[in-house]
């Protein structure tokens, strides 16, 4: 493993601890108000500041990151999973199957994310409580962002469908779901893991597009999402420069998974 | 054999947009509140009117009679109203599709320009600072979101434009790079550069011919992410534009309004990426 993939892991490792130990670490719950100091500049009690309800930011940091940092890999589960599916057995299927499954890909790779995204989510209730909206936000995600890794592994299971070793297990009597489950699946695993670790940014710049048009996680929760709507009142970078912490960790974050990927997996 | 390429490609479509338009029709029939109405709660209705209103929405409980009426009103024009903004959806689109064209022509143009100067040069000068700074800057707008990009546009008063540009460039660059890289890495390069042919001569006759086709199916991929770029950049820019307008739709549950948007943009991405299809065929049959 390269220095720098080392690098993107120990940081990714880091923040990842950080925000599971944020019971303990942050000096506040996200949600305590301090009324009596709305909109303060970073001090020994908050390191951060508060936002304009009185809330120390650096506790809301932590907490949100924590959010961010859970449901990003569950939806991308569930994302891998649906790829499996409607790609994997598909492609290894074959004939109009492969076809039926790759025009369905085809039909959600030509919508533009961000407009299925608000378009779906706002079929759901808006009006929700702050956890089913969290909830409902990843869920989304991992339901609508399947295409890209569905076309991938369609590719993937229908060359192993022609490799030897595919024939031979067909030969000795092996078929259907079995021979699939048995012998093409675990050959998947690492085109699988692959897409995995890529939905995980993906996602994490789709929750924070969708917390700051407002169709995201809702208050008093914290996500990357809604912390990043606060940059709709900042005054200038200078005065303020706190205001861009969760920025610059959803920046570190992104990039870091982006490093931990070799070329050759990313290429897969 | 030409027309019979974009023929087929056309009947493709027609099917994805009608698939699409009942996928669209099913998600609508099913979403909670589908049958409220808020006109049902004004007072100044009698119970006779309240029952009309109702009764006027019992037709659309059946998925397929929902659809194939809103098709045929779709035929002759009619896409319905919007309930939120109360005006035809028709007029809603006709006001605000120029914006966005414009938002999304200006914006493709600044950051093909963009990617394609610093791609080639790159690829030219070759020297490794000058990529760095390129995969830097590239790799930073890539893991901004659009509407961080847009909000922090406001403050350094940059136009919409530049925003779209921003979110399309790092995409169309690092792919641009990496295949003009891979095409000067082939042996038939290495031996035109052997024989002495200058540089512009070599990227002109012997690269572009071969990184064509796949640029002109990029050019039609990047149409869908300008368009998809413009719901954040119009909404929190304040553009009244097609993106804006699916955002106010969404936040209000404007369905009608909703889903004649989404058509709307898959008809336009499934054109923008087709052509591009289509060019890179072309492309490659003019060069077998």
């Amino acid at each position: 493993m390269s220095s720098v993939r080392r690098l993107a892991l120990a940081i990714l490792l880091a923040v990842g601890g950080l925000s599971l130990a944020a019971d303990w670490l942050s000096p506040a719950s996200y949600r305590t108000q301090f009324r009596e100091a709305p909109n303060s500049p970073p001090s020994r009690q908050h390191l951060l500041g508060t936002d304009a309800m009185g809330r120390d930011r650096f506790s809301r940091l932590l907490y949100g990151t924590r959010i961010s940092l859970t449901l990003a890999p569950a939806a991308a589960a569930v994302s891998t999973v649906l790829g499996i599916l409607l790609g994997g057995l598909t492609g290894y299927l074959g004939g109009a199957w492969a076809r039926l499954g790759m025009a369905t890909t085809d039909l959600f790779l030509s919508l533009p994310w961000l407009f299925l995204l608000i378009t779906v989510r706002a079929l759901l209730p808006l009006n929700v409580s702050p956890l089913t909206s969290v909830l409902i936000t990843f869920l989304i995600l991992g339901l609508l962002g399947w295409a890209a890794s569905a076309r991938v592994l369609c590719a993937a299971s229908q060359s192993l469908r022609k490799s030897s070793f595919v024939l031979q297990a067909r030969a000795s009597g092996l078929h259907g779901v079995r021979l699939f489950l048995v012998h093409v699946l675990p050959n998947l695993k690492p085109v699988l893991l692959a897409q995995f670790w890529i939905s995980i940014p993906v996602f994490i710049l789709s929750e924070a597009n969708l917390g700051i048009l407002g169709l995201g996680v809702t208050e008093p929760l914290p996500s990357w999402g809604s912390l990043l709507r606060e940059l709709e009142g900042l005054l200038s970078f200078h005065q303020e420069p706190w205001k861009l912490a969760p920025l610059i960790l959803l920046m570190i974050v992104v990039t870091s998974f982006q490093l931990v990927l070799s070329k050759e997996e990313t290429a897969a | 054999m030409v027309w019979k390429k974009i023929l087929r490609r056309l009947s493709a479509m027609l099917a994805t947009l009608l698939v699409a338009g009942l996928l669209a029709a099913t998600l609508v029939r099913f979403a909670p509140g589908f049958d409220a109405d808020e006109r049902e709660l004004d007072p100044h209705l009698n119970r006779e009117s309240v029952q009309a209103l109702h009764q006027s929405r019992l037709s659309e409980h059946n998925i397929l009679a929902f659809y194939s009426n809103y098709l045929r009103n779709a035929v002759h024009g009619e896409l319905g109203r919007s309930r939120s903004l109360d005006q035809p959806v028709l007029s809603l689109l006709r006001d605000r599709w120029p914006v966005t064209a414009r938002l999304v022509a200006i914006g493709l143009f600044l950051a093909w320009t963009l990617a394609l100067g610093l791609a080639i040069s790159g690829a030219l000068i070759r020297w490794s600072p000058y990529d760095v700074l390129g995969t830097s800057v590239s790799g930073i707008a890539l893991c901004i979101p659009a509407a961080v990009l847009a909000l922090l546009s406001v403050l350094l008063r940059i136009p919409g434009e530049a925003v779209v540009a921003c979110i399309v460039f790092p995409k169309v660059y690092r792919y641009t790079r990496n295949l003009i890289g891979k095409t000067y890495s082939q042996p038939h390069i290495t031996s035109a550069r052997s024989r002495g042919l200058s540089e512009m001569r070599i990227l002109l006759w012997h690269v572009f011919p071969i990184i064509g086709p796949q640029m002109a199916a990029l050019a039609g991929i990047s149409v869908g992410i300008a368009v998809g770029a413009t719901v954040a950049v119009e909404s929190l820019l304040g553009l009244p534009g097609l993106g804006q307008l699916a955002w106010q739709a969404a936040l209000a549950r404007d369905l009608p309004l909703l889903i004649n948007l989404t058509l709307v943009i898959t008809l336009v991405t499934l054109l923008a990426n087709s052509s591009g299809d289509l060019i890179a065929e072309m492309f490659r049959s003019s060069e077998a």
